[in-house]
């Protein structure tokens, strides 16, 4: 028996030692790839809160006590380029009527294909599929061309009203609705006097609200990120209309770019909310990729 | 025999109200896409800046696509070294050596975006393969997974244009950039500054700006691509893994030939997303440059495409940059459809060529009795 133990020990005892030295190896190898990850934040953080010419005397661990320097001479500087607020604002106003059109109109389209037996029924769903494999970029040229023939550049129109067909998230949302939307649910509320959009309205949205949830902060950060189309559309240069990766843009195209620890934190300012929602919203961001959450 | 009310409920057809739901949709695509789509084919045919609107053919496609060349002489009537014989002449050399220019511009930004494209999604996939498949491995026990997951997307969150601008700071070449003087602090880099300056040319230099453009998209990319291939491997039978470790498979075996295998539909969608926003890349290779005018080695057709139509004067370029954006969706047709054409499932396409035949054979048969069905 114990001779057993001996010759049939050894190897399991060697398996386990070898899957963790493996599993060590990776943690290491991940370590340092979250150190990769985080560093060009990190100095952007730091550097933030230095002064320019502590900057050109090299990295630093711990931040500094320039903050408020830094964005007061911010204010002096480049003030009429980067204004934060009026940025937050602007981007803010696009972003949520933007996402809102987005997932209300997907939710609807979806809803409709879902539901209702029509004879252009299949067609118009290959449709969708069909357009969801168009680069955006494609379109581009004709859709500034048309929107300055129609006079609406230098608006917010072409910026929010496309938002409302999206058809990778209708997409999303019908097979969402196939898998738990049974269609019982309308019936009975046909028989119980609700009109078909009160049925929408009331029913289907509130069930789908994960659905929901997960392709408003999809589309919630797309919009809040997008730089291509505001800087085509908004051609004027006021400042007042820029949203904010324009304003950081022009910041870049500037020459007054000589004071970095400002540059720093003017970057921090467009960077900061972003990263906080995210810390707060991390877990349905990342589960929401993984059920095969849009990619840009 | 159904009552008067049960056929009238029968008789209630609800087909109208698919159509009133789907049709903002269809309304706004039209408007908002469809049309501008068209409108893209519609001004590739016709003239630039002050001839914008005239129909001028398949000119702008010549332009793009044909190389044209100038003779010495040429080139240095047009710079006025040498007499040239009439205005004319000269206009004429000038369009021609326009016309270069933007031949020349056009591939080269063509290359550089193939380029860019490469350079970031093959380190991208290999990481991002590599990482889901360990964190996916049931044997392997990493701690902390959750929180490499969350850290790994993070990049991914952020505004591109501040990245570029936040990238562009960080690579400066003066004594500010971070890197530089990381490298300084090494002893990579011997001097910061003065006259024996020894610095990366992380922005003015080609290869070393295609790099940090490709390590920026990697960085922002690879921890989504991570995720996605992680729910497909969380979605292979589990039971799979276990018959192959049962059966004595190294894990070099087992994905070899039953990760990557089983992969392959998530692994196309990886593709050829990143394929399709790797022709669009915009927002980091136009905004990574030092001054007011974009770095030309890193320029993608995108950004081609942008720096017709928004030439900062009172005419654009709509033809040239219509004809860019034309070539474009050609190229994105071809390559989505090679790549889904190569990862077909051939037994599923030979399976429904078989019964295909099957059910001519039956039909055959019964024509033989006089079409009745037997």
């Amino acid at each position: 028996m114990s001779k057993m133990k001996s010759v049939y020990g050894q190897p399991k005892d060697n398996y386990m030692f070898k899957i963790r030295l493996k599993s060590g190896i990776l943690f290491f190898w991940c370590l340092i790839l979250t150190i990769i990850c985080v560093l060009p934040i990190y100095i952007l953080v730091i550097n933030a809160t230095r002064l320019d010419t502590d900057i050109a005397g090299g990295l630093a661990i711990v931040p500094d006590k320039y903050l408020g320097r830094n964005i007061r001479a911010m204010k002096q500087n480049f003030g009429n380029l980067f204004k934060p607020l009026i940025g937050y604002r602007n981007s803010a106003i696009i972003t949520v009527s933007a996402t809102f059109l987005t997932v209300f109109f997907s939710a609807l389209t979806a809803y409709g294909i879902h539901v209702y037996e029509f004879k252009l029924k299949e067609v118009s769903y290959t449709v969708i599929l069909l357009i969801m494999m168009v680069p955006t970029q494609v379109t581009a040229t004709g859709f500034l061309n048309f929107m300055a023939k129609i006079g609406l550049v230098d608006t917010y129109w072409p910026l929010i009203l496309p938002a409302a067909a999206a058809p990778a998230i209708v997409f999303f949302m019908r097979s969402y609705m196939k898998s738990s939307f049974p269609l019982d649910i309308v019936e009975a509320a046909r028989i119980d006097g609700s009109g078909e959009f009160r049925t929408f309205l009331t029913i289907a949205i509130p069930m789908m609200k994960p659905a929901i949830a997960v392709q408003a902060i999809f589309a919630f950060v797309a919009n809040w990120n997008n730089f291509y189309t505001p800087s085509m559309i908004l051609l004027s240069s006021k400042t007042e209309q820029k949203t904010l990766p324009m304003m950081i843009s022009s910041i870049q195209a500037s020459d007054k770019t000589s004071d970095l620890g400002v540059v720093y934190t003017c970057i921090a300012l467009s960077i900061v909310p972003i990263i906080i929602a995210y810390v707060l919203l991390s877990r349905y961001i990342i589960a929401g990729v993984a059920l095969g959450g849009v990619k840009e | 025999m159904a009552s008067a009310a049960q056929r009238r409920i029968k008789s209630i057809s609800y087909a109208k109200y698919g159509y009133i739901f789907i049709l903002p949709f269809f309304l706004v695509y039209f408007f908002f896409q469809l049309w501008p789509l068209i409108n893209t084919f519609i001004v590739s045919f016709q003239g630039n800046g002050a001839e914008t609107g005239e129909f001028v053919g398949l000119e702008n496609f010549k332009h793009l696509l044909k190389k044209v060349t100038l003779t010495t002489e040429e080139n240095r009537k047009v710079l006025g070294i040498l007499p040239v014989e009439s205005d004319a002449e000269y206009q004429e050399l000038a369009a021609k050596k326009m016309q270069g220019a933007i031949h020349d511009d056009f591939i080269r930004s063509f290359k550089n975006t193939l380029v860019l494209w490469f350079g970031n999604f093959i380190p991208q996939i290999a990481l991002s393969l590599s990482l889901a498949v360990w964190f996916t491995d049931a044997k392997l026990k990493i701690p902390g997974k959750g929180f490499f997951k969350v850290i790994m997307y993070m990049p991914n969150i952020i505004t591109a244009a501040s990245v570029a601008v936040l990238f562009m700071s960080l690579c400066s070449e003066s004594k500010y950039g971070a890197f530089n003087q990381l490298f300084h602090s090494l002893g990579i880099v011997d001097e910061l500054e003065g006259p024996d300056r020894d610095v990366v040319k992380f922005v003015t230099n080609k290869w070393p700006a295609r790099f940090v453009i490709m390590f920026i998209q990697t960085w922002m990319w690879f921890g989504n691509t991570m995720i996605m291939l992680m729910s497909g491997i969380m979605g292979i039978n589990p039971s799979l893994f276990e018959a192959a470790s049962i059966d004595g498979a190294s894990s070099g075996q087992v994905f070899r030939k039953i990760t990557l295998p089983l992969l392959s539909p998530i692994m196309v969608y990886t593709l050829v997303t990143s394929m399709i926003g790797g022709l669009q890349m915009f927002d980091i290779p136009y905004l990574y440059h030092a001054g007011n005018v974009p770095n030309k080695e890193v320029s993608t057709v995108a950004v081609f495409i942008y720096g017709h139509f928004h030439t900062g004067q009172k005419y654009q370029n709509y033809g040239y940059s219509g004809a860019a954006s034309v070539l474009l969706f050609m190229v994105t047709l071809l390559l989505g459809s090679i790549t889904f054409y190569m990862n077909r499932d051939v037994d599923a396409i030979a399976k429904k060529k078989q019964r295909k035949k099957l059910a001519k054979q039956v039909k055959a048969q019964n024509k033989q009795f006089g079409g009745l069905s037997v």
